[in-house]
């Protein structure tokens, strides 16, 4: 099962923080001492949600690899916001990668300990690969199924803002449907991406049976945390999606970063959940079920739904694809929370 | 090579970049009024003490309460607890249980013995309080507290004042108000019993007193022009209940008859009933109408007393009443019907609101009595320097929290006029709106209810009502307070900021904003749980 709160102390465990709990059942976030991998400084735009998971998934794995980690980068927002040379945000052995090549980069790296090990040259270290939605589901795609399917021990971890932002917010295969993005333009009879079209990672990670796939969001810190911990404790090819809210390419606010990603897993439009080796063994249920459409109504990539007549028949297909979602991976439980 | 594993190069450390250049507005910590504190007529701190009740600390807690009322075991039975229908939780699923809360601290610290603390230096001045009363001794503490050298005149017998006289058994046991008394009395206070003071200048001229604080109860029945034989037997509530603390039980009778719609009209119903009377309380206008707490009429229901609503008592006699049914006009008012009945009654209460004795007032320049009460300045001085007076004796409701908020106050600017100065209220905050929290982050807590008195025992003693929590679930019920507008430290800012622009400064210090980074996003605002954070725009 996913994280699951067992104590209840005010404010349960869905804060960061919690003054009352004892030491080791403080998030990672929580700590005075945490790496903070991704340093103050960065040029990420107000409220990214890309840098907020970016920070919660590598400190939480420094943590688990007890700071022996080296991370690869695929070219992309994250690469480009936090290391304009000569400086670099990140506080961790890092590479920067091509686009398309990070998860080869980090089986040879994990290659490369391995040998240094067996000749007893070097203790153990940890590797994790990240990219962004477009390095990951699109150029990166062919090296990522290749390290799944040789079993590599590499974490990947990829950050789904569902585009290419920082050239300019084009369409990438995550890109939701009948969003707006600078190559589908909200014209013509079906405005915005098209429907039917793209890929969810996550469940084509499973079919390789991987040891382990997690999906997660900025919105839940305890379970992303749980999840990074949990996969640092496994060996093989594991794969985590974090869902990482867009305030510039998806035209919201940049203080509803975390609001957004909250709705994306309380409407079902995301699921939250974990599986090992293909088979689904644990999902965040939904805890106060809302309708998709307070989702959509915050981003400007869906304006195009609530003009003067609203496109009620696209809503309601983004609404189906929710509630498939929610039957699909049993989201709603009576007994929630 | 004094570098990291795995690195080879000096990196350019993008700390480099201030992107707190980028901002256009800013966030930062506030402390809003918590709604139960502002609702508070004692002035407590609720917030504030129910924070040191949730990590289990509660000796931090009781000594945080009792800043501003010495009697939480008294007011955790008694006080109407209107902080509950401001608490900001009922909007989410119930109100937190502040008063059971309070009344857990207060008999925690009966149980344990805590002291109150001494006053650090002795100021000389002398000061008079008149009535033992909440009021009064909540007056009595706080000028101790700031030094001053107290002597509190009582009329009656003992400590209490209405808390006693007016209080029945069933909802403030004697030990327990008898305790907290004595608390204050131990911290210097010189108290003389059955002291009537009939003269207020005289008394302070001869005690060389600097100031007097009045705090004299409504020990008054009023009466209402019944026509009644020579042998119905007519007494009035607030003399029943004063009788009820003496060795002499009153004689009522088996069937009484109460006459009134508020709280002491309940009280006394409720005392008949344990008293083996059957008692039966006749009201003028409906339920909804009644002044009396609502609780209390369900309580008093509960225990089988009878109302009759719409009515008015025409005539009394020797072992039966004539009762006039009334119905009510447009505007809500009973109107007569001309109806008649008559049920039997072998005694008849009136509870029909009380009056306080302003004798001691006679000849006193200066002062201004309307409507039977003492006109009061905002800083609780009547319109003689140096006398000041609250509770029942001032125009304000008159209920045990109003009267320790008045002895709060009073003392507060006695002990400023003395010094020949002003006391100045602090700036009230901002008040913490239900829209300012993210109730995202409470797990959700149903109210723990308190354990009732069944229902045999209720009717046939004078034993407590109401129960009291236990540790684990005052604990827990401390736990569900919000924390409206004041951080509680769960280090979601710290952890939900991109930028990494949050400083924790460590248990018990709070945070602080790195500006140097902090690219004024907002998240952290819109993440805050308890409102404790606010955006200002930038000076550009």
């Amino acid at each position: 099962m996913s994280f699951q709160p067992v104590h209840f102390y005010q404010t349960g465990t869905f804060t960061v923080g919690n003054r009352l709990l004892a030491q080791e059942e403080r998030s990672v976030q929580a700590n005075m001492e945490r790496t903070n991998s991704l340093n103050s400084g960065h040029r990420a735009c107000q409220g990214c949600g890309e840098a907020l998971g970016a920070r919660y998934a590598i400190d939480a794995a420094m943590n688990a690899a007890r700071g022996r980690l080296i991370a690869a980068n695929a070219t992309g927002c994250l690469e480009v916001f936090s290391t304009p040379y000569p400086e670099t945000s990140w506080q961790i052995p890092w590479i920067h990668s091509l686009f398309g090549n990070t998860a080869a980069v980090a089986t040879g790296i994990a290659a490369a300990i391995k040998v240094k090990r067996q000749k007893g040259q070097m203790g153990d270290v940890r590797v994790v690969a990240q990219g962004g939605d477009g390095g990951t589901t699109d150029i990166g795609f062919g090296c990522l199924s290749g390290m799944f399917e040789r079993n590599d021990d590499v974490l990947y971890i990829c950050y789904d803002n569902g585009g290419y932002m920082n050239t300019g917010v084009q369409r990438s295969s995550a890109t939701p449907p009948a969003a707006r993005t600078a190559t589908t333009m909200p014209v013509g009879p079906e405005p915005g991406n098209a429907f039917g079209q793209g890929k969810f990672v996550p469940a084509i990670a499973m079919a390789h049976e991987i040891p382990y796939v997690a999906t997660a969001t900025v919105a839940d810190l305890r379970d992303l945390e749980y999840k990074v911990t949990k996969a640092m404790g496994m060996r093989g090819a594991r794969y985590i999606h974090i869902l990482v809210p867009c305030p510039l390419g998806w035209g919201a606010a940049s203080q509803d970063t975390i609001k957004l990603a909250r709705l994306a897993k309380e409407t079902g439009i995301f699921p939250v959940f974990e599986a090992e080796r293909g088979e689904v063994t644990g999902v965040l249920k939904i805890r106060r079920p809302q309708p998709v459409e307070e989702y959509l109504r915050l981003q400007k990539r869906y304006a195009h739904l609530f003009g003067k007549k609203p496109a009620v028949e696209t809503i309601a297909r983004l609404q189906a694809a929710a509630d498939k979602n929610i039957r699909k991976y049993g989201l709603l439980d009576q007994e929630a929370n | 090579m004094d570098k990291p594993f795995a690195i080879t190069l000096d990196p350019g450390s993008s700390l480099a970049n201030h992107t707190g250049s980028w901002r256009t507005s800013r966030p930062v910590y506030v402390d809003r009024l918590p709604p139960c504190n502002k609702q508070c007529p004692a002035g407590e701190d609720i917030q504030g003490w129910l924070f040191h009740a949730e990590s289990g600390d509660y000796e931090s807690a009781w000594r945080h309460l009792t800043k501003d009322n010495p009697f939480p075991a008294i007011m955790g039975r008694v006080c109407y607890h209107t902080c509950e229908g401001a608490c900001n939780r009922g909007q989410l699923d119930a109100p937190v249980g502040i008063n059971s809360v309070e009344r857990f601290l207060g008999d925690e610290a009966l149980k344990r013995g805590w002291k109150l603390s001494a006053p650090a230096a002795e100021s000389g001045k002398r000061i008079l309080v008149v009535g033992a009363g909440p009021s009064g001794m909540s007056a009595a503490y706080h000028l101790r507290r700031l030094g001053h050298s107290v002597t509190v005149y009582e009329a009656g017998p003992l400590l209490g004042g209405m808390m006693r006289f007016g209080i029945p058994k069933y909802r403030l046991p004697r030990d327990v108000l008898e305790a907290e008394m004595q608390r204050v009395v131990d911290l210097g206070v010189e108290v003389r019993l059955n002291s009537k003071v009939d003269n207020i200048l005289d008394t302070m001229r001869d005690g060389k007193f600097d100031a007097a604080f009045l705090a004299v109860g409504a020990h008054i029945g009023k009466r209402a022009r019944i026509p009644a034989g020579d042998a119905a037997k007519i007494i009035d509530a607030i003399s029943l209940l004063r009788s009820m603390e003496g060795e002499e039980k009153p004689l009522l009778g088996r069937r009484v008859v109460v006459y009134g719609g508020g709280n002491t009209a309940i009280d006394v119903a409720r005392t008949a009933k344990r008293m083996g009377a059957e008692p039966l309380i006749v009201y003028r206008r409906t339920r909804e109408k009644m002044p009396a707490h609502d609780f209390e009429v369900e309580e008093a229901l509960q225990e089988g007393i009878m109302v009759k609503w719409l009515s008015t008592i025409k005539q009394a006699h020797e072992s039966s009443l004539t009762i006039e049914k009334m119905a009510l006009d447009d505007k809500g008012f009973p109107q007569p019907t001309g109806e008649f009945e008559t049920i039997e009654a072998d005694s008849l209460v009136l509870a029909l609101g009380q009056d306080v004795d302003l004798g001691l007032l006679e000849g006193v320049p200066g002062l201004q009595v309307t409507d039977g009460v003492v006109e009061v300045a905002p800083n609780m001085m009547t319109g003689h320097p140096g006398i000041f007076a609250g509770g029942d004796m001032v125009p304000a409701e008159r209920n045990v929290t109003v009267g320790i908020g008045h002895g709060k106050q009073a003392a507060r600017h006695i002990d400023a006029w003395l010094r020949g100065e002003q006391y100045v209220p602090p700036v009230q905050r901002e008040v913490a709106v239900f829209e300012n929290l993210n109730t995202w982050y409470y797990a959700d807590a149903p109210k723990t209810v308190r354990p009732m008195l069944d229902i045999i025992r209720r009717q046939s003693t004078f034993d407590e009502v109401q129960g009291g929590l236990d540790e684990s679930n005052a604990l827990f019920e401390a736990r569900r307070c919000l924390s409206c507008g004041n951080c509680f430290e769960c280090d979601n800012c710290y952890g939900v900021c991109p930028d990494n622009a949050v400083i924790k400064l460590g248990p018990g210090k709070r945070f602080e904003f790195n500006y140097d980074y902090c690219k004024g996003c907002g998240v952290c605002v819109a993440e805050c749980p308890c409102g404790a954070i606010k955006m200002e725009a930038e000076e550009i």
